[in-house]
C-alpha cells in the first residue's frame, strides 16, 4: 500500500480542520503517516491516532521556525525518505506551498498546488485561470507532492484507531546554511470569527464602506460568517491585509459570498468567483460585480445591510 | 561586498486577465496570444529600480537585468521592462521549453541566471509573488532551492544596508521580519510599492538598450529536462467552467434587506 506523508507544521493545541481533511484524504490514498514540526500536545496525538496515523515523524532540530521555508523542506525531504512515502500532502497556505516547492526539487517530485480533490490513483483536481477551468493533473515522478485547499473533503476519523510510534528524523546539518532568518515575529490577534479560507459564508466590504466596517461585521456575525475585503479597503487600512480577497489576497469558494461596496474588478473577482452563490450590494447599477451576482441589489449598503441583519435576527427569534 | 548592485528581475509574459483566457492543445497549456508583462512582476522591477537609484543608479555602475523565459512574444515583457527602466534585457527562448511546469521553468531560469552570473555575479534575484497565469508561487522558492540562495519571499517591504537585507512578510497568523545576506532571492508582493509607468523618455531610451536572446544550448540545458516531456507534472484534462451569468438584480425600494433575507432563505443559506 502507498505510504502517504501528511506535513503538519506546528499542529498547536488542537488540529485544524484543514489538517483533519488531509488525514482523511491520506487514508483514501494509502497508509497515512504524519511529519510534524513544533510541539505535539496530547490532544493532537490522540486525534492523529483516531485518524489512523501509523507513524509520527518529528525533526531532530527545534529551531526550524527561526528560518524561512528552506530548513523545513530539508526536514521534510528526510522524513519522506525515512517513511518511504510516495505521496506528500500539505495544506495550501503560502508557507506550505513554498515548502512543497523546495521539497519537490530536493526529491525530484512533481508539485501540484491548489488541489481540491484527489482520486485514489493520485489524480489531482484543481481549478486554474481564476476558476475559469477545471483541470486534472498528476505528478509523473515516483513521489507526488500535493498542496490541498481547505474544505475539500469532510473530515472523518478512521474506523479503527491506531497507536502511532514516534520517530525522530535527523535534519541535515547544512539545512540552515543558506537560509533567511526570521528575526522578529508578531502574532495576529484571533478575530473569533470563522477562518476566511474555510468559512461557509463570507461577507466582504470594499471602498464603499468608507472606513466603517460595522454593517459588514454585524451581518457577518448574524450569519456566522467570516469577513473579507477588497484591496481598496485593506490598502486604506480599514481592515488587515489578511482579510483581502483576490488575486493578491485569498481565494475563497464559500457557499455564499456577500459583496458590499465592491465594484468587482478582475483582481477581486479572481478570488471569489467560484463561490456557490454570490450576492452583491452596490450603489452603482453599472458595477461589474453585478455581471456575476446571483442576487444583486442596487442600493446603499448602509441601508441594506443593517435591514438584512435585523431581519435575520427577527426570523431567528 | 562591492558598492554596486547587480539585480536580475524575473519578468513573465502572461495572458491578459482582462480578456477571456484559454487552455489549448494536447498539453492543455496556456494560450499566450493576448499577453502582457505580468502585472505582479512590475512590483519586482520597481523594487529593483528603487534599490539601484538609492545607490546612484546606472551611472554609479549599478544594473538591473530583466530576464524572461517564454516564446517569441515574451520579448515584449522584456521590452516593457526596459521602457520602465531596466538596464538590459535577456530573453530565454527555445521551442523545447513549451509546456514547462514550475520545476522545468525553475531549472531553465536557474541555468540562465548561472549563465548570466558568469559575467555579472548578481547580488539579488527579484521576482513577483506569483505569475498571474500559473498562480502557483512555486518558481521563486524552487529557484532559491536550485541556486542555494537565501529565500526571502512575499516581501511586503525591503531594505538593504550593505549586504544585509531586511524584509517584512505579512502572514495569516503572524507578521515576520526576515533577514538575509546577499546574494539572495527575493519575491515581492503588491504591498511593497507603486510601480511606475514607462514615460516618453523611457520608451525612447529603451530603443538603445540591449536584449540578449538565449537558447537552451547557450545555457547548457538538455532539452529533455524541460518542456512538457521534461516536466514532473502533466495536465491530463481541462474543462472550461461555464462563465457566471448575472442573476436577479433589484433596485432598493426600502425593503431590499428583507428581500435579501428572502433570497437567502429560498437558497437554504440561513
Ligand atoms: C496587481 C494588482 C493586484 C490586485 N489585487 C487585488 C486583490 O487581490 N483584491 C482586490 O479586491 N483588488 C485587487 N486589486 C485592486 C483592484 O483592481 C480594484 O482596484 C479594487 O478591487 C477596488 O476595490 P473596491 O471595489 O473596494 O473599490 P472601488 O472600485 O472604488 O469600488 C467601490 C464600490 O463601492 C460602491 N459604493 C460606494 N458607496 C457605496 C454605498 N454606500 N453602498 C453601496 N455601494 C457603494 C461604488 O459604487 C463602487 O462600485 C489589485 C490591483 C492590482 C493592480
Ligand atoms: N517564464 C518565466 N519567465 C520569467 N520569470 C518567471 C517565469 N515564470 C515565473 N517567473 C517568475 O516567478 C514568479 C512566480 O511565478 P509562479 O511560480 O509561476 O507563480 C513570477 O512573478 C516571475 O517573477
Amino acid at each position: 500500500m502507498a505510504k502517504v506523508l501528511v506535513f503538519i507544521d506546528n499542529p498547536g493545541q488542537a488540529l485544524k480542520k484543514a489538517s483533519l481533511e488531509l488525514l482523511t484524504i491520506a487514508r483514501s490514498l494509502g497508509e497515512p503517516a504524519v511529519a510534524f514540526n513544533g510541539e505535539l500536545h496530547d490532544d493532537v496525538a490522540a486525534t492523529l491516532a483516531a485518524y489512523g496515523v501509523q507513524t509520527l515523524y518529528r525533526p531532530s532540530a527545534a529551531d526550524l521556525d527561526d528560518y524561512l521555508v528552506g530548513p523545513k523542506a530539508s526536514y521534510l525531504a528526510a522524513a519522506v525518505q525515512t517513511a518511504e512515502a510516495t505521496v506528500v500532502l500539505t495544506e495550501n497556505s503560502t508557507e506550505a506551498k513554498e515548502t512543497a516547492a523546495r521539497l519537490g526539487i530536493k526529491l525530484g517530485a512533481g508539485v501540484i498546488t491548489d488541489v481540491v480533490a484527489v482520486d485514489p490513483d493520485g489524480t489531482a483536481h484543481k481549478s486554474v485561470l481564476a476558476g475559469s477551468y477545471l483541470t486534472t493533473a498528476r505528478a509523473t515522478t515516483p513521489v507526488a507532492v500535493l498542496t490541498v485547499k481547505s474544505n475539500s473533503v469532510t473530515p472523518e476519523p478512521a474506523v479503527t484507531g491506531t497507536a502511532p510510534a514516534t520517530v525522530t528524523v535527523a535534519v541535515p546539518e547544512t539545512a540552515t546554511a543558506a537560509s533567511a532568518r526570521i528575526t522578529a515575529r508578531s502574532d495576529k490577534a484571533a478575530s473569533g470569527r470563522p477562518d476566511l479560507a474555510e468559512a461557509r459564508i463570507v461577507v466582504a466590504g470594499g471602498r464603499g464602506v468608507d472606513g466603517n466596517f460595522g454593517p459588514v461585521e454585524d451581518l457577518a456575525d448574524a450569519l456566522g460568517a467570516a469577513i473579507g475585503a477588497s484591496r481598496a479597503a485593506t490598502d486604506a487600512g480599514w481592515i488587515g491585509h489578511d482579510a483581502q480577497i483576490g488575486q493578491t489576497g485569498k481565494t475563497v469558494s464559500p457557499q455564499l459570498y456577500i459583496s458590499a461596496g465592491i465594484s468587482g474588478a478582475i483582481q477581486q473577482k479572481s478570488g471569489m468567483q467560484t463561490a456557490k452563490v454570490i450576492v452583491a450590494v452596490n450603489k452603482d447599477a453599472e458595477s461589474p460585480v453585478f455581471e456575476i451576482a446571483d442576487f444583486g441589489i442596487v442600493g446603499d449598503l448602509f441601508q441594506v445591510l443593517p435591514q438584512a441583519t435585523e431581519e435575520i435576527k427577527k426570523r431567528r427569534g | 561586498m562591492e558598492e554596486t548592485l547587480k539585480i536580475i528581475v524575473l519578468v513573465k509574459h502572461v495572458p491578459d486577465a482582462q480578456f477571456d483566457r484559454h487552455l489549448t492543445g494536447e498539453g492543455n497549456t496556456t494560450d499566450r496570444s493576448e499577453s502582457i508583462l505580468s502585472e505582479l512582476d512590475e512590483y519586482a522591477l520597481e523594487a529593483a529600480l528603487q534599490l539601484i537609484e538609492a545607490r546612484g543608479g546606472e551611472a554609479a555602475g549599478n544594473k538591473v537585468i530583466a530576464l524572461s523565459m517564454g516564446p517569441a512574444g515574451a520579448v515584449n515583457a522584456v521590452k516593457k521592462s526596459l521602457q520602465i527602466g531596466a538596464s538590459e534585457g535577456v530573453h530565454l527562448s527555445d521551442d523545447a521549453l513549451a509546456g514547462s511546469d514550475a520545476a522545468a521553468t525553475s531549472l531553465a531560469l536557474a541555468a540562465a541566471i548561472r549563465h548570466l552570473g558568469a559575467d555579472i555575479p548578481a547580488d539579488l534575484i527579484l521576482t513577483g509573488m506569483a505569475s498571474t497565469d500559473g498562480e502557483t508561487s512555486l518558481v521563486p522558492a524552487q529557484l532559491a532551492e536550485r541556486l542555494d540562495l537565501p529565500q526571502v519571499t512575499f516581501a511586503a517591504s525591503l531594505e538593504l544596508d550593505g549586504a544585509k537585507l531586511t524584509a517584512r512578510r505579512d502572514g495569516d497568523l503572524h507578521a515576520d521580519t526576515i533577514e538575509a545576506t546577499l546574494p539572495a532571492l527575493v519575491s515581492v508582493t503588491d504591498q511593497i510599492n507603486d510601480p511606475r509607468y514607462p514615460n516618453f523618455k523611457g520608451i525612447m531610451a529603451a530603443k538603445k538598450k540591449t536584449i540578449t536572446t538565449l537558447t537552451l544550448a547557450d545555457i547548457g540545458v538538455d532539452p529533455a529536462h524541460v518542456g512538457r516531456s521534461g516536466s514532473w507534472t502533466a495536465v491530463d484534462s481541462a474543462e472550461a467552467r461555464p462563465a457566471r451569468t448575472a442573476g436577479t438584480i433589484i433596485t432598493d425600494e426600502g425593503d431590499a434587506g428583507i428581500k435579501l433575507v428572502d433570497f437567502l432563505a429560498a437558497q437554504k443559506l440561513l
